[in-house]
């Protein structure tokens, strides 16, 4: 298990190193000088030289490499071409953010999947059952900035009951856990939780389906237990895969939202790649990204040592 | 409780081997109604956007601004989904929009499956440093969200249709290639392969007869519910102005201009997401039919 | 108590599903009497561990159509709500399985899948009920109890997981126990350990036990007596050393044919030529007639009553003398 643990640990670092790469070659690979990436296209010559040299731009490709890894690392992820911020400033609200509305997205996508999934496995074959795996293919086909925009037209134009974009009365600015910002929060999560859910509830029904059928289950009913008793066993052999979905759907969520965060104007990460994507602002796309991906890798180490401690056929082997 | 495992009695025996693996494909997908309805409704719409300019009412560039924004059914059906912001005829920029979505949501996968297939199949049958190198680089593409991907390279190389395929078809094939290869190293290891190889195959004589038509049934089937998702994809990149350029019809593209259309036309804007998700689903669920039919686990 | 412990009469199991409905039963009647222990023998398909399951409704029940009676300890299995069965199963009549890796739930501790039956059926605290664990844990004799409790099961030998499984099963002290295969996944050596202790336990508790095996070594250890079952019906009955020496039907003469016994080297091992029926349609007549060496025109038409030669013993075959009246 200690080496379990610190094996998948070291396998993450070169992970997050190639994705640190793949991030780099993003600016690369976009057309044009990559100085335009630090410095705004109207700066005199004599500045785009300097600054050339400061960064070492005119330097290989790898040396390059390893010293726009180093500035990272120290937490410097350079200047937004826009707003001439530190890209890490204006990161670090809208992270925040993004975890919010992706944490209640899957929250509700969870609950609402497990119900879902588990109805469907039990009552195998009925109606319900026909109806779960509807609705968890909707989920997954439905275009969700689409869905978005569908609520926003019944709950906000038509019944006027919530508010259609943003992250609060007064703005993005302070978040307090009050109706008068939470109203915000429901339809975004809401959107962005249908693809969780059709997720999740594939999966438990799978895994609960399987579950069900396997000859512990059968002792379990020869044992003279109920219902409720089966359904703990079953509840605690199905976590860990179910709990591992959703750590993955999680990240997915985080990575994902920039389409509805779009729709519903939320301050968040997607909101803040759009605006990059749109002014050609290269360090906060790119500083973004890693940001995101960076957490994914974590995420998926996370999830792979939980699942590992849940698992007693794992954990003591 | 109903599926405590059967007991050998109730094991069926299988039927005659005279008939072919497709014949029963073929003759269990035309038993699953569902499968057939949405694989009909595909075909419909795959037909009407083929023929779109012999059935379109309109041009798909011809604005007006004194129709802008009508509603359903207007002028007494002369437009029969009303018309958009810049006044031209909905029915007709659906009809032209799809060719456009369509594209984009099947060549990723076409060219991933190719690719993918190809570098996954090698992987799985080489093993060793080969397999290492591709895997290994795979993982770092999975260590992103696919939505993230698809939206970094695009952001990255810039708006446009050509950039737009590239990062899908970037984004699926190591998912793509995952399958192929843990299909291939599976088949490899079958008893019946390794005899194969025991009694003196070659390994293109292997990769031919035994690999091939095992791996591309599972890997083709996958790659058909990955369109799905790359028709959301792909509308989503439009729909942050990442894929196609205005005038062109896209669905993503007119879900985005559409958009401030929502508080006074909220039926027609919402059109053109009606028509990814209609197409989308289609295609999940005839994949999820395909998939039953084929009997392909995982 | 004049009633027997288990009484079967005319009992059909059939599996109904979309494409087609398994006959799987078809008609067994037998009794067993309190401490008495019975052996059902059968090639995979014949229907033995259906018939066990239809004594404590563990076949899936969706599917499942039963009809006949079949009472144990005074219950009417068939009648039975769930709810009902779920206060029978575990305390009047348990089971053990023939593979204990995947009968036992991998991610609880063996104590506490023992203790939650007696907590169940008892409604003892945990802290009694883990008691209870290490007692029955020490009661099938599986060496350091105490640390086995917090075990889990794949952390147990084949044989261990099999005495973990029996300590499951007679955690409530019932007065049937089932037991499907229950060594057919065992090392050889493990399997007569197994053998010996169920018949140890069997006769400390005053239990009556119903084994079903394909394995005639196991059925001569453990049985009072044997029934052979074939295609969903048992052809033959009787005391396990008047059938394992003189077997009267034709299949039950092949199926002791068909096995290796001390002291046979050098002799040829017949085989039953052909293949058990198709039970998806119910066999007209004796189902064994196709593979018979000895068919009769009379075989055809309809099942041949049980003949019974000598006392006890009984063969639904037309070529058996039938000496007495009729018995089953």
């Amino acid at each position: 298990m200690f080496f379990y643990l610190i094996r998948r640990i070291l396998y993450a670092i070169p992970i997050a190193l190639a994705v640190g790469l793949v991030c780099f070659m993003l600016v690369q690979i976009a057309p044009g000088d990559p100085i335009n990436a630090i410095v705004p296209a109207d700066a005199p010559a004599e500045v785009v030289e300097q600054v050339r040299r400061d960064y070492g731009l005119d330097k290989p490709l790898p040396v390059q490499f390893v010293l726009w890894l180093g500035r990272v690392v120290q937490g410097d992820l350079g200047r937004s071409l826009a707003t001439g911020r530190p890209v890490t400033a204006d990161l670090r609200s809208a992270v925040g953010n993004t975890l919010m509305l992706a944490l209640v997205a899957a929250f509700i996508g969870f609950v609402m999947g497990s119900i879902l999934g588990t109805v469907a496995a039990v009552f195998r074959g009925t109606v319900l059952d026909k109806l779960a795996v509807g609705l968890a293919a909707a989920g997954v086909s439905i275009p969700h900035y689409w869905l978005g925009m569908v609520l926003v037209v019944f709950f906000s134009v038509t019944l006027n009951w919530l508010p259609a974009m943003g992250a609060g009365p007064g703005g993005s600015g302070d978040w307090e856990w009050n109706w008068a910002h939470v109203q915000f929060l429901v339809l975004p999560a809401v959107t962005l939780s249908v693809i969780p859910m059709g997720i999740v509830t594939r999966t438990v029904r799978g895994v609960v389906m399987e579950l069900l059928a396997q000859d512990f289950v059968t002792t379990l009913r020869g044992k003279g237990l109920r219902r409720g008793g089966i359904a703990l066993h079953v509840l605690k052999n199905a976590a860990p895969s179910v709990l591992a979905v959703m750590g993955l759907q999680l990240g997915y969520l985080m990575g994902g939202s920039i389409l509805v965060e779009t729709v519903f104007s939320w301050p968040g990460t997607g909101f803040l790649l759009n605006s990059a994507i749109f002014q050609r602002d290269l360090p906060v796309l790119q500083g973004t990204i890693l940001v995101l991906a960076i957490f994914f890798v974590v995420l998926n180490l996370a999830v792979d040592l939980v699942q590992t401690a849940l698992d007693p056929r794992i954990r003591r082997a | 409780m109903s599926t405590a495992i059967a007991p050998a009695a109730i094991a069926v025996p299988q039927p005659a081997p005279s008939r072919g693996y497709w014949a029963g494909v073929a003759r269990r997908l035309s038993r699953d109604p569902v499968t057939l309805f949405f694989g009909a409704l595909l075909l419909l719409m795959a037909l009407a956007i083929l023929l779109a300019p012999l059935i379109a009412p309109h041009d798909p560039y011809q604005t007006s601004m004194i129709r802008r924004l009508r509603p359903i059914w207007f002028q007494d059906g002369r437009y029969p989904l009303g018309t958009d912001e810049l006044g031209r005829d909905m029915l007709t920029r659906l009809l032209y929009g799809g060719r456009l979505s369509w594209f984009l949501g099947i060549t990723p996968v076409l060219i991933a499956f190719a690719i993918g297939g190809t570098l996954g199949v090698v992987a799985g049958f080489a093993g060793g440093w080969v397999n290492m190198l591709i895997m290994r680089t795979t993982d770092v593409f999975y260590a992103f969200p696919s939505v993230l991907l698809a939206v970094a390279i695009s952001g990255a190389l810039g708006p446009g249709v050509s950039n737009a395929m590239l990062s899908l078809t970037l984004v699926f094939i190591p998912q793509i290639i995952r399958v192929a290869e843990s299909t291939t190293t599976a088949v490899r290891n079958l008893d019946y392969v390794e005899s194969a190889r025991a009694s003196g195959a070659g390994p293109m004589t292997i990769v031919r007869v035994h690999v091939l038509p095992n791996v591309l049934g599972p890997v083709f089937v996958y790659s058909t519910s990955l369109i799905s998702v790359a028709m959301i994809l792909a509308s989503g990149l439009s729909f942050l102005g990442l894929g196609t350029k205005p005038p062109e019809p896209e669905w993503g593209l007119m879900l985005n201009t559409l958009r401030t259309a929502i508080y006074t036309q909220p039926l027609i804007a919402m059109l053109p997401g009606l028509c990814i998700f209609l197409t989308s689903m289609c295609f999940n669920m005839v994949s999820d039919g395909l998939r039953t039919a084929m009997d392909v686990r995982g | 108590m004049n009633e027997p412990l288990v009484q079967v009469r005319d009992l059909y199991v059939r599996f109904v599903s979309r494409d087609a409905t398994v006959h799987a039963v078809n008609g067994v009647s037998f009794d067993l009497a309190e401490r008495e222990s019975l052996c059902i023998l059968g090639e995979s398909g014949s229907g033995k561990s259906v018939t066990l399951r239809a004594l404590m409704a563990l076949n899936p029940p969706r599917r499942t159509k039963l009809s006949g009676t079949v009472r144990v300890g005074g219950h009417d299995i068939i009648a039975a709500s769930e709810r009902k069965m779920a206060d029978i199963r575990g305390s009047t009549v348990s089971m053990i399985f023939q593979e204990p890796m995947t009968a036992l739930d991998p991610v609880f501790t063996i104590g506490r899948q023992i203790a939650e039956t007696v907590m169940r059926h008892e409604g003892t605290s945990r802290a009694a009920a883990d008691a209870r664990a290490l007692e029955l844990l020490e009661l099938v004799q599986i060496p350091s109890a105490k640390r086995r409790l917090a075990a889990y099961p794949h952390e147990l030998s084949g044989g261990l997981r099999q005495r973990a499984m029996i300590a499951i099963a007679l955690s409530c002290r019932p007065k049937l126990l089932l037991a499907d295969e229950p060594t057919t996944a065992l090392d050889a050596t493990v399997q007569i350990q197994i053998l010996l202790l169920l018949r140890r336990l069997q006769q400390e508790m005053g239990m009556g036990v119903i084994f079903v095996t394909h394995d005639l070594g196991v059925a001569g250890e453990v049985a009072d007596r044997v029934a052979v079952m074939y295609a969903g019906k048992f052809i033959e009955q009787g005391p396990v050393r008047g059938l394992m020496q003189g077997p009267l039907h034709p299949y039950a003469q092949g199926l002791l044919g068909a096995t290796v016994h001390a002291g046979m080297r050098g002799e040829r091992l017949t085989t039953i030529p052909g293949a058990p029926p198709n039970l998806e349609r119910v066999p007209q007549g004796c189902a064994f007639a196709p593979r018979c060496a000895h068919v009769r025109e009379e075989c055809l038409p309809e099942v041949p009553d049980f003949r019974s030669p000598v006392p006890g013993h009984a063969a639904r075959c037309v070529l058996v003398p039938d000496a007495m009246s009729q018995a089953a």
